[in-house]
């Protein structure tokens, strides 16, 4: 039986709850988990506060409630499940290293920041900075997968190294900005400069997109290695077309002004 | 009156080594035991408070010889490693507190909380440019716990190079005495001089004899020289403070030793000599020196020096020697800042990790503790990380336990690769540090390296600045965490946690110099500097702890 918290109000002003995460709630009592402490602005206080609590020693914790201003949930989190019958605020999954987040509604930016393994799958839209790493830092997400299926914010995988991000929606501005591996897939297009800095991993658009001028073209194929991807996807609910008949995907190489040999995939249906 | 009872003390500059003495404080002051055996007025009854220390060390608390903690560089460093400080160790606001963070670049507050923490009580920022200064001292103020003493750096200053190549020592002799009263500075910084003046026409200086870029006559040798004896001149309480040229080169042990006969004669401070005693010609073929470097240095007695060690892990790189850094940010590709600061010196950034699996990284870290096994008199080498350089000083504790713990250490030099191994000495060293070694690479020694009579040691008369440790920790690591640590009489950490803070007081100089000088500056200030002369000197107000060290 999960740990299940109840938002009573949401909080007037962002609540750093870095605490609540399965590898404690799996350990702590019903008192002890209470009691853990979270910062409302410079303020300590206690997570019963803000939820009302139930169950104990589980690593998977249901959250009701509008958690918008609810920060950095599952922070750094190994094992288990959390799943949020809502909205999340910022940081959600930040530097998780395993288990699995469900999110029914919609989740701000840093979602799965800096991240080394586990999943998250979003069923409404993403924030920005999505899998990317914090300011200043060398790599973002380093392995796991991120799922959003709406639409996601600015700089979606920046800096990634490893990985895989699925957005099913619209994406911003700079997705895969200054990338250094895994994998982006971009089934409801992008907006500017994608893969700005780029200098390995894969992009792969199931729509056109517009291409900064330092990517250059090579050919049009279907990568054999999207076979397994596909396999993957599908599993995920993400239809990736590969059939000949049906169209090829369009390779541009770049970005040649890092330079980088990193690789975009758009798909051009069969006219 | 406060008393420290029945604790082991260890004042190595009075020579008591271990002996359970009671300890009194009265005015901020070590005051003499009116209840001991054979004191001319025995009172009882004295009243205040009494820290029953059985079971515990009792040291002078921790001096700080070379470390950088506040000013425009490490304020730079602070904007330039975001990553880092989420990372850091949080500092929450309390009602003793202010609100802050650890890490690599602490912020002022957290500064004073980890040193004193840790049971250091005083600390020299090791490289102010005098444009910098204003921002420097109030920084200083900000970081409180601590006492603080800064230097300035000159071995780059275009005034005074000017005077050195048109042969005007006495002048030049003047206007470092007066820059150092206008920084409100307590002595003189080299910082790889000549190397960061050419820096500025994308040259650096390499070699100790030819003259730097831009001069005739002028030579880094002739900076060392000159300055050495500028400083011995003027008597200030801390002689000239080193950062030899080719910091961190591959070979430079030759300089180094070169650099010690230069100084013959005078006094000197190399600071951070593990990053100068490096063999080999090229990083694939690098490796320690130390046991050359330290044999020469034995030779020099009017040379003290501190270690610089290296610890594995991160680190962020600070210096004013700017060719060094951007050959660093060239070598690792990492992120760099570069600052040019006017006439004066420069100054680069580059964060930085040091990797147990690298070879040179093992080659530092093996130099840093092999120079502290291998040079003889601890009087002359003091525990240092060149903060943050090579290690954050919140992590000392782990080399004292290396220093104090020979199987230990030699367990960890098994684990560095095979390669490093063969290219350093420290397996082969046995020697073992003792308490009373320790309380002087970590205060005794460095007090008295800076002049400051009344710091590191226990004798009637000293600053009541007194750090209590178990003798058994649970953790098994000494000086991690102290029982108390006293400053100033007051005590201000019990149990790892911060008590009381109060402010900490700025050590200057007041060098005489004629005074026809600050004319002669006024005539040739307008036109080299962006600033206005009298917007230069930081008045003496601005210090609002600040007290006045004799030259002598």
């Amino acid at each position: 039986m999960p740990v299940t918290l109840r938002l009573k109000e949401p909080p007037p002003v962002p609540l750093e709850a870095e605490t609540l995460t399965t590898d404690a709630t799996a350990l702590l009592s019903h008192a002890d988990i209470r009691a853990l402490p979270v910062n409302l602005g410079k303020r300590q206080r206690r997570l019963d506060d803000f939820f009302d609590v139930d169950g104990e020693r589980s690593d998977e914790i249901e959250i009701h409630g509008d958690a918008t201003r609810v920060k950095w949930i599952g922070r750094g989190m190994t094992r288990g499940r959390i799943v949020v019958r809502g909205n999340a605020g910022m940081h959600l999954g930040s530097a998780m290293k395993g288990g699995a987040i469900v999110v029914d509604g919609d989740v701000s930016d840093w979602l799965g920041a800096e991240m080394t393994g586990g999943s998250i799958h979003v069923h409404g839209n993403a924030g920005g900075q999505a899998g990317a790493a914090y300011r200043g830092s060398l790599s973002g997400m380093r392995d796991g997968t991120i799922v959003i299926d709406g639409g996601a914010g600015l700089e979606v995988g920046m800096r990634m190294k490893r990985g895989l991000i699925v957005v099913r929606g619209p994406v911003r501005d700079f997705a895969g900005l200054e990338m250094k591996g895994g994998t982006i897939v971009l089934a409801g297009g992008a907006e500017l400069r994608t893969g700005a800095w780029m200098v390995r991993g894969t992009i792969i658009s199931l729509m056109s997109i517009q291409l900064l001028p330092t990517f250059s073209y090579a050919c049009t194929y279907n990568p054999t290695f999207l076979n397994l991807y596909a396999k993957q996807l599908a599993s995920l609910g993400c239809h990736l077309p590969l059939d000949d008949h049906e169209g090829g995907y369009q390779r541009y190489t770049g970005d040649t002004c890092v330079p980088g040999k990193g690789e975009l995939l758009i798909w051009k249906p069969r006219a | 009156m406060l008393r420290i009872s029945g604790g082991k003390v260890y004042d190595p500059a009075n020579g008591i080594d271990g002996v359970v003495k009671d300890i009194c404080i009265a005015g901020g002051k070590i005051v003499p035991d009116v209840n001991a055996p054979g004191s001319p007025e025995p009172r009882s009854g004295e009243g205040g408070r009494t820290i029953d220390a059985t079971g515990m060390v009792v040291f002078p608390g921790g001096v700080d010889v070379h470390t950088h903690v506040a000013g425009g560089a490490l304020n730079f460093a602070r904007g330039l490693v975001p990553e880092n400080h989420r990372a850091a160790r949080k500092f929450l606001h309390t009602p003793e507190r202010r609100a802050g963070l650890g890490g690599m670049t602490p912020t002022t507050f957290a500064t004073g909380y980890l040193y004193a923490g840790m049971g250091w009580t005083t600390v020299n920022e090791a490289a102010v440019p005098i444009l910098s200064a204003r921002h420097t001292h109030e920084e200083l103020h900000d970081i409180p716990l601590v006492d603080k003493t800064t230097l300035v750096l000159m071995a780059n200053n275009e005034i005074v190079m000017d005077l050195l190549e048109a042969g005007e020592t006495e002048r030049a002799r003047d206007v470092v005495a007066w820059l150092i009263w206008a920084a409100k500075a307590y002595g003189v910084k080299a910082v790889n001089p000549g190397g960061v003046a050419a820096w500025k026409w994308g040259k650096n200086a390499n070699a100790l004899f030819q003259p730097v870029e831009g001069y005739q006559q002028v030579t880094p040798a002739r900076i060392i020289s000159s300055l050495a004896s500028i400083a011995d001149d003027l008597k200030l309480p801390h002689p000239m403070h080193l950062h030899c040229n080719n910091l961190g080169l591959p070979g430079n042990f030759t300089t180094t030793i070169e650099t010690m006969n230069v100084i013959d004669g005078h006094r000197a401070h190399l600071a951070h000599l593990q990053f100068h005693a490096y063999g080999g010609d090229d990083w694939s073929s690098m490796r320690s020196e130390s046991a050359r470097v330290a044999e020469a240095f034995n030779a020099h007695k009017h040379l003290t020096t501190d270690a610089g060690a290296v610890l594995f892990g991160d680190a962020v790189t600070i210096t004013a020697d700017g060719p060094w850094q951007h050959l660093l940010h060239q070598l690792t590709g990492r992120k760099w800042g570069n600052l040019d600061v006017e006439n004066e010196t420069g100054c680069g950034i580059v964060p930085y990790v040091y990797k147990d699996r690298n070879l040179v990284n093992a080659v530092q870290w093996a130099v840093g503790l092999e120079l502290l096994l291998l040079i003889d008199d601890p009087w002359r080498i003091f525990l240092t990380t060149d903060h943050p350089n090579g290690a954050c000083f919140w992590r000392y504790p782990e080399i004292i336990q290396l220093l104090t713990d020979t199987e230990f250490r030699k367990a960890q030099v098994k684990q560095l690769p095979a390669k490093a191994q063969q290219r350093v000495v420290l397996a082969d060293l046995d020697r073992e540090y003792t308490m009373s070694e320790i309380a002087i690479i970590t205060s005794a020694g460095p007090a008295r390296s800076l002049g400051l009579s009344q710091k590191g040691h226990l004798g009637p008369g000293a600053d009541a600045d007194v750090t209590i440790y178990h003798e058994k920790p649970d953790d098994g690591r000494l000086f991690t965490y102290p029982r108390y640590v006293i400053k100033s009489g007051e005590i201000v950490v019990e149990d790892g946690d911060v008590r009381a803070t109060t402010a900490g007081r700025e050590f200057v100089v007041h060098p005489t110099c004629d005074n026809a000088i600050e004319e002669y500056l006024r005539q040739i200030f307008p036109k080299i500097y962006t600033m206005s002369f009298d917007n230069y000197p930081v008045e003496i107000e601005r210090l609002r702890h600040a007290q006045i060290q004799p030259c002598q």
